[in-house]
C-alpha cells in the first residue's frame, strides 16, 4: 500500500507534463523534420541574413537589440551596420520596420505581427510547417493559400526561393484530405536548398525569441555540476553528524 | 537565558533582546522527533522558497512596470537588456511553481501521519491560510506580465465572482476597479502581489512555526516524544533541531535545488506548464485563445468548477473544495495519527483521494467536453467523498496498536 501510495505521489509530480498547455497544432506536412540548434553560429548567421532581408522589412523584432545579436553571432558590428541594418544607424536600436502600422494595415487588413517571441508563443515548429505551407490557390487575392494558417493575408515572400506548389488533395471516405505538396515551377534553391534555409531562419528566430538561452544553457551545466559537488559533501556532513543518532 | 551574564557583544544583546534564549528555544535546543524521513523535507523547503520569491521579487519591481502598456515590454526588457534579468525572473516563475509543488507535497505529509489531529490543529488551519494566501498571490502574480493567458486567466477567475447572486456583477466590477480587466486591475493586483498579500503571508508563516513548535512536531509514527525524557527532561526520542536537522535540511536543498537548476536552465516554460506559451504574445482584449487553463496547480479546481453543469454551484463547489481541508483535524475520528497503524479503509480513501486530485489536475489542463467531463464529475465525487465520508470510514476503520516509542 505504502508503495501504491508512493507511486500515486509520483504521478503527482509527472503527470503535469504530460499534460501540455500546447502550442497550436501543426498539419502533417510528410518529409519535414526540423531540427535545431541555437549553439549553431553558422546557421544563426545565415537565418539572420534571410529574416534581415526578408522578414524585417514588414515584421518588426521590437525587443530585440542589433548590438546584442552582432554580439551573440559572433558578427563584427561594422558587419551589421552595412548588410543588416536597413532602418536605423545606431546598432543599440531594436529592430523596428520602416512600415507605418496604419499603411501595413490597409495593404494587408492587418498590420504584420512583431516576430520577437514568435519561436515562443507558437513554437519552431509551428513556423517551420508555415513556411512551407504555402501553396497556389486561385480564389485569394494574391493567388497563395497557407495550410498552416489559412487564408493568410501575408503573402509567399520565399516564393522566389521555394517555386510554387500545389496542394494535392485524396478523398478518404467521402472527405477530402490532404495528401502532399507537388512541386508547379522550380525556385532559385532545390527543396533541400530551401528545407536548410528555412531551418536557418527559424533557429534564428528562436534565438531571437530568447537571447539569453545561449547564456542560459552554458552556465547551467556549470551550476548542476556545483550544486552536485554541494549536495555530497552536504550529504557527507549530515553523515558525520547523524553518526551518534540510534 | 541561563542567567549567567555573557560578555561580549552577545551579551551586551541578551541583556536587551532574547536573541540567545530565542535561537535555543527554536533552533538549538528545539527537540524533533528523530524518525523524520522524506516528507519531512519540505517544510524547511517551503521556507526557503518563500525567500527565494522574495528576494527576486525585490530585483524584479526594480525593473518591472506595472501598467497595461508598459508591462509586457518591462517583462521582455527583463529578459534581454537587464544584467541576469532572465535568471532572476526564472527563478521567480520557476519558484512559483516549486512553491506549489512544495506545499502540496508538505500537506500531504500531515494527510500521511495525522499532523492536523489534535493538539496541532491550529498549526492545520494557519496552514490552510497559507495555502489559501498563496493561491490569491500566485493568481495576482501570473496576472502582471500582461501576456494572453495573464489576461484571459484573469478575466476566466474574476467572473466567476459574478456568479453570485444579487452583488455579483457589482462585486466583479469593483474587483477589476473597472468595467473591463485592464490598466486598474493590473495596478491593484501588483499593489496586492508585492506588498500587501506577501505581508500577510509572512505573519501567517511566523505563527504556523511558533504554533508548531509550541505543541512539539509530529512523526510518522505519530507517537508523542514527550511521553518519554530523560533526567534532564529531553524527549528520549528527540535530537535538537541544530545541528542534526539542519545539516539533513541542507542536504534536502541540494537535491531540491538540482531539480530546481533543471528547471530554470533548460527547461524553464516546463512545456508550457510553469510558463504557458501563449503568454509570450501580448494581451489582447479582443482575440480570445482557443483555449483558457490555469496555471497547473489550479487545474484541480479548475476541474471541479468544469464538472458542474450550474454556474453558480460549480463556483460553490470549486470554493468548497479548498475550504474542506479547513476542517480536516474535526473529520478524522481515528484513535490514531500515522497511516502505519491505520487499517485499509482509510487507506484506500487516501489512495482514491490522491489519484482524484491528479486526475482532476490533469482534465483542468485539456479542453472540457464528453468523457472528460463525466470523468471530473466522478473525479470530484471521490474528492469530496473523501472528506464527507471521512468521520465514518476512519471510526469504522480497524487500527493497529501504537508503539510506545519511535520505530526509527
Amino acid at each position: 500500500m505504502r508503495k501504491i501510495i508512493l507511486l500515486a505521489m509520483m504521478g503527482l509530480l509527472l503527470a503535469p507534463m504530460t499534460a501540455i498547455a500546447a502550442w497550436p497544432t501543426v498539419p502533417e506536412i510528410d518529409g519535414l523534420e526540423l531540427e535545431l540548434d541555437v549553439h549553431n553560429k553558422a546557421s544563426l548567421q545565415r537565418g539572420a541574413r534571410l529574416f534581415h532581408n526578408y522578414c524585417l522589412s514588414c515584421h518588426s523584432a521590437q525587443y530585440m537589440r542589433y548590438r546584442r545579436m552582432a554580439e551573440d553571432l559572433g558578427l563584427p558590428e561594422d558587419v551589421v551596420s552595412e548588410s543588416l541594418m536597413f532602418t536605423t544607424d545606431n546598432i543599440h536600436e531594436t529592430m523596428q520596420v520602416a512600415m507605418p502600422a496604419e499603411d501595413a494595415e490597409q495593404w494587408f487588413g492587418q498590420a504584420p505581427p512583431d516576430l520577437s517571441l514568435v519561436a515562443r508563443s507558437h513554437g519552431p515548429r509551428w513556423l517551420y510547417a508555415f513556411l512551407h505551407g504555402y501553396y497556389e490557390d486561385e480564389e485569394r487575392p494574391v493567388g497563395m493559400n497557407n495550410l498552416v494558417v489559412s487564408n493568410t493575408s501575408m503573402p509567399h515572400v520565399l516564393v522566389g526561393l521555394q517555386g510554387v506548389q500545389r496542394a494535392v488533395y485524396e478523398e478518404v471516405d467521402g472527405e477530402q484530405r490532404f495528401a502532399g505538396f507537388e512541386q508547379v515551377s522550380e525556385g532559385s534553391m532545390s527543396p533541400r536548398e530551401y528545407d536548410r534555409a528555412v531551418t536557418d531562419l527559424v533557429n534564428y528566430l528562436t534565438y531571437v525569441s530568447e537571447p539569453a538561452r545561449l547564456q542560459r544553457e552554458r552556465i547551467g551545466l556549470w551550476v548542476l555540476i556545483f550544486l552536485v559537488l554541494f549536495t555530497m559533501l552536504a550529504y557527507m556532513l549530515k553523515q558525520e553528524y547523524w553518526k551518534d543518532v540510534h | 537565558m541561563s542567567g549567567n551574564a555573557q560578555g561580549g557583544l552577545l551579551g551586551w544583546i541578551d541583556e536587551r533582546f532574547p536573541l540567545t534564549r530565542m535561537w535555543n528555544e527554536h533552533v538549538a535546543e528545539y527537540y524533533a522527533p528523530k524518525n523524520f524521513n522524506f516528507w519531512y523535507f519540505f517544510g524547511s523547503l517551503a521556507l526557503l522558497v518563500l525567500v527565494n520569491q522574495i528576494v527576486t521579487g525585490i530585483f524584479l519591481t526594480m525593473h518591472y512596470k506595472p501598467s497595461a502598456e508598459e508591462a509586457f515590454g518591462s517583462v521582455e526588457y527583463i529578459m534581454r537588456d537587464v544584467d541576469w534579468g532572465w535568471l532572476i525572473r526564472y527563478m521567480h516563475s520557476t519558484g512559483a511553481s516549486a512553491f506549489f509543488v512544495v506545499i502540496y507535497l508538505h500537506m500531504f505529509r500531515a494527510m500521511l501521519y495525522g499532523s492536523y489531529q489534535r493538539p496541532r490543529e491550529l498549526i492545520w488551519i494557519l496552514g490552510m491560510l497559507i495555502y489559501l494566501v498563496l493561491m490569491a498571490e500566485a493568481f495576482m502574480g501570473y496576472v502582471l506580465p500582461w501576456g494572453q493567458m495573464s489576461y484571459w486567466g484573469a478575466q476566466v477567475i474574476i467572473s466567476l465572482f459574478g456568479a453570485i447572486p444579487f452583488f455579483g456583477d457589482e462585486l466583479v466590477t469593483w474587483i477589476r476597479g473597472d468595467y473591463v480587466i485592464g490598466d486598474a486591475t493590473l495596478n491593484r493586483f501588483f499593489a496586492l502581489h508585492v506588498i500587501a498579500l506577501p505581508l500577510v503571508l509572512l505573519a501567517l508563516v511566523v505563527a504556523h512555526i511558533l504554533a508548531l513548535h509550541e505543541v512539539g512536531s509530529n512523526n510518522p509514527d505519530g507517537v508523542d516524544i514527550k511521553q518519554h525524557k530523560d533526567k534532564d527532561g529531553k524527549p528520549l526520542d528527540g535530537i535538537p533541531f541544530h545541528p542534526y536537522y539542519t545539516v539533513k535540511d541542507i542536504f534536502g536543498v541540494g537535491v531540491f535545488l538540482f531539480l530546481c537548476a533543471l528547471v530554470i536552465f533548460f527547461a524553464p516554460e516546463m512545456g508550457g506548464l510553469f510558463l504557458e506559451y501563449p503568454n509570450f504574445e501580448r494581451a489582447d482584449p479582443l482575440a480570445t485563445p482557443d483555449h483558457i487553463a490555469p496555471v497547473w496547480y489550479f487545474t484541480p479546481f479548475y476541474a471541479i468548477l468544469r464538472a458542474v453543469p450550474n454556474d453558480l454551484a460549480g463556483v460553490v463547489l470549486m470554493f468548497a473544495a479548498v475550504l474542506v481541508l479547513f476542517f480536516l483535524p474535526w473529520l478524522d475520528r481515528s484513535p490514531v495519527r500515522s497511516i502505519r497503524y491505520r487499517g485499509w479503509m482509510y487507506k484506500t480513501a487516501l489512495t482514491l483521494f490522491v489519484i482524484s486530485f491528479v486526475v482532476l489536475g490533469y482534465l483542468g489542463t485539456q479542453p472540457a467536453g464528453g468523457l472528460y467531463t463525466t470523468l471530473a464529475q466522478v473525479g470530484t465525487l471521490i474528492y469530496f467523498g473523501f472528506f464527507l465520508l471521512m468521520p465514518l470510514y476512519t471510526s469504522w476503520d480497524k487500527t493497529k496498536p501504537v508503539p510506545d516509542r519511535v520505530t526509527g
